[in-house]
């Protein structure tokens, strides 16, 4: 039986009439049609689904969309301004830190959750731990690596 | 995933009415073991009664000589609280190593302690600080709530409402992951409590975490990771898959509960 569903999702307001098996990545790609976020490995391992859930970078495979009422939930999408790329967008994209771009979105939502948990800096060890939920298959994580730092440095600047 | 109906409980008491004690029905923590199960078609509850929004159940308090820490309190909170690295920095440790980033903004130490995965890190350190389990009925000490793999003394729908370690003279965590799963191959927790050392193994048993009494009866000749040496854990009732055999994970067993000694101090 569907229930009734709210949430705030990239700063709208959203609503629908979801099954309590709906996981939220389903309810985000099939409802909501934002088909940035995308599943992987479906089974809670390689973080290409990781979304914002109030604030903090959570799997949004191992979540369901029925757990998530009320909540702000932010997505790949809702992060730049227009044209204006969120900074760690930018430095992905300068950093060349993507090959087949499949992991990128959750990479750029958990570097951001990393970012702003570690308000004095990240240091190269931190940045790769910190990405122990997140598999790239193509880049052996390098760039990925400088891509964070690199905005960290811009993020930590701003605030 | 099999179809389900959800609840969305306010109030303990409103959690255990919507349970009811039904074996088909489901607590739902921070779902990270038990949407996978679901996922999986593992399990078929007809109902999940989840505990998200039930403000009693989460927070952490340190009163005198005890920290008391709320079933549906995340690993990443325990993990970044100033008042447990304070009071058994141990225990934060352990908290910062559970799964990943992700795993921890979700997973809760109550979820963590009713499944009682023979892998995972928090019954190490329950069992290995003489913790008590806070049930909506009862007290249960850590000895008393483990009873093998993924088995515990809970009740049909009783439900754990907080957990309460005694803070330690000192305490160590150390963990051999698995690099993939990041579930401990072996994790050992050792302490000095006010009832003398204690030797805790996760990851290793196949009936779920234990003790080492002779590792705890050598340490209370004087805390050295010396008094370890020649300690053989035995193989028998060791977990043997394809990661590693019973006898490894036995000699594992000896390395870190000497490197848990060490890093305690």
């Amino acid at each position: 039986m569907k229930m009734p569903v709210s949430m705030t999702v990239n700063g709208q307001k959203v609503s629908g009439e979801v099954e309590p098996r709906t996981l939220l990545v389903t309810f985000l790609r099939e409802n909501l049609r934002l088909t940035g976020t995308h599943v992987g490995c479906d089974t809670s391992q390689c973080g290409a689904c990781v979304v914002h859930v109030d604030g903090s970078s959570v799997k949004s495979c191992t979540l369901l969309a029925v757990q998530a009422e009320g909540s702000n939930v932010t997505t790949i999408e809702g992060l730049a301004e227009g044209d204006k790329l969120h900074p760690m967008q930018e430095a992905f994209r300068e950093h060349h830190a993507l090959q087949c771009g499949f992991c990128t979105p959750g990479m750029v939502m958990s570097a951001i959750d990393l970012v702003k948990t570690h308000p004095q800096g990240l240091s190269e060890q931190e940045i790769r731990e910190g990405l122990e939920g997140n598999l790239c298959r193509c880049t052996g994580y390098h760039n990925i690596v400088k891509a964070i730092a690199a905005a960290a440095k811009v993020m930590n600047a701003k605030a | 995933m099999y179809e389900f109906a959800y609840h969305r409980p306010a109030s303990l008491a409103e959690a255990k009415t919507k349970h009811g004690g039904d074996d088909d029905r489901r607590y739902l923590a921070g779902g990270m073991t038990l949407l996978p199960t679901l996922k999986h078609r593992l399990a078929r509850p007809t109902d999940l009664v989840d505990l998200a929004r039930i403000g009693e159940l989460a927070g952490i308090s340190v009163a005198g000589n005890t920290v008391s820490i709320g079933a549906m309190t995340k690993h990443a909170a325990v993990a970044a609280s100033a008042e447990v690295a304070k009071a058994i920095p141990a225990l934060a440790h352990l908290a910062s190593l559970i799964g990943d980033r992700q795993v921890r903004n979700r997973g809760t130490i109550g979820g963590s302690v009713a499944n009682n995965d023979p892998a995972a890190d928090y019954p190490a350190a329950l069992l290995g600080l003489g913790a008590t389990v806070h049930t909506d009925k009862r007290s249960i000490a850590a000895d008393d709530f483990f009873q093998g793999m993924f088995a515990t003394a809970l009740e049909p729908g009783e439900l754990i409402t907080k957990i309460s370690f005694p803070v330690p003279q000192k305490a160590a965590y150390q963990k051999f992951p698995n690099p993939a799963s990041r579930y401990a191959m072996v994790g050992v927790f050792v302490a000095v409590t006010g009832g003398g050392p204690r030797v805790a193994v996760t990851g290793a048993g196949a009936n779920g975490v234990f003790r080492v009494t002779a590792m705890e009866e050598a340490l209370k000749g004087g805390w050295s990771a010396d008094r370890l040496k020649g300690i053989a854990v035995p193989a028998d009732g060791l977990n043997s898959d394809i990661h590693a055999s019973a006898e490894y994970r036995a000699h594992l067993i000896g390395v870190m509960a000497r490197r848990a000694v060490a890093a305690a101090g």
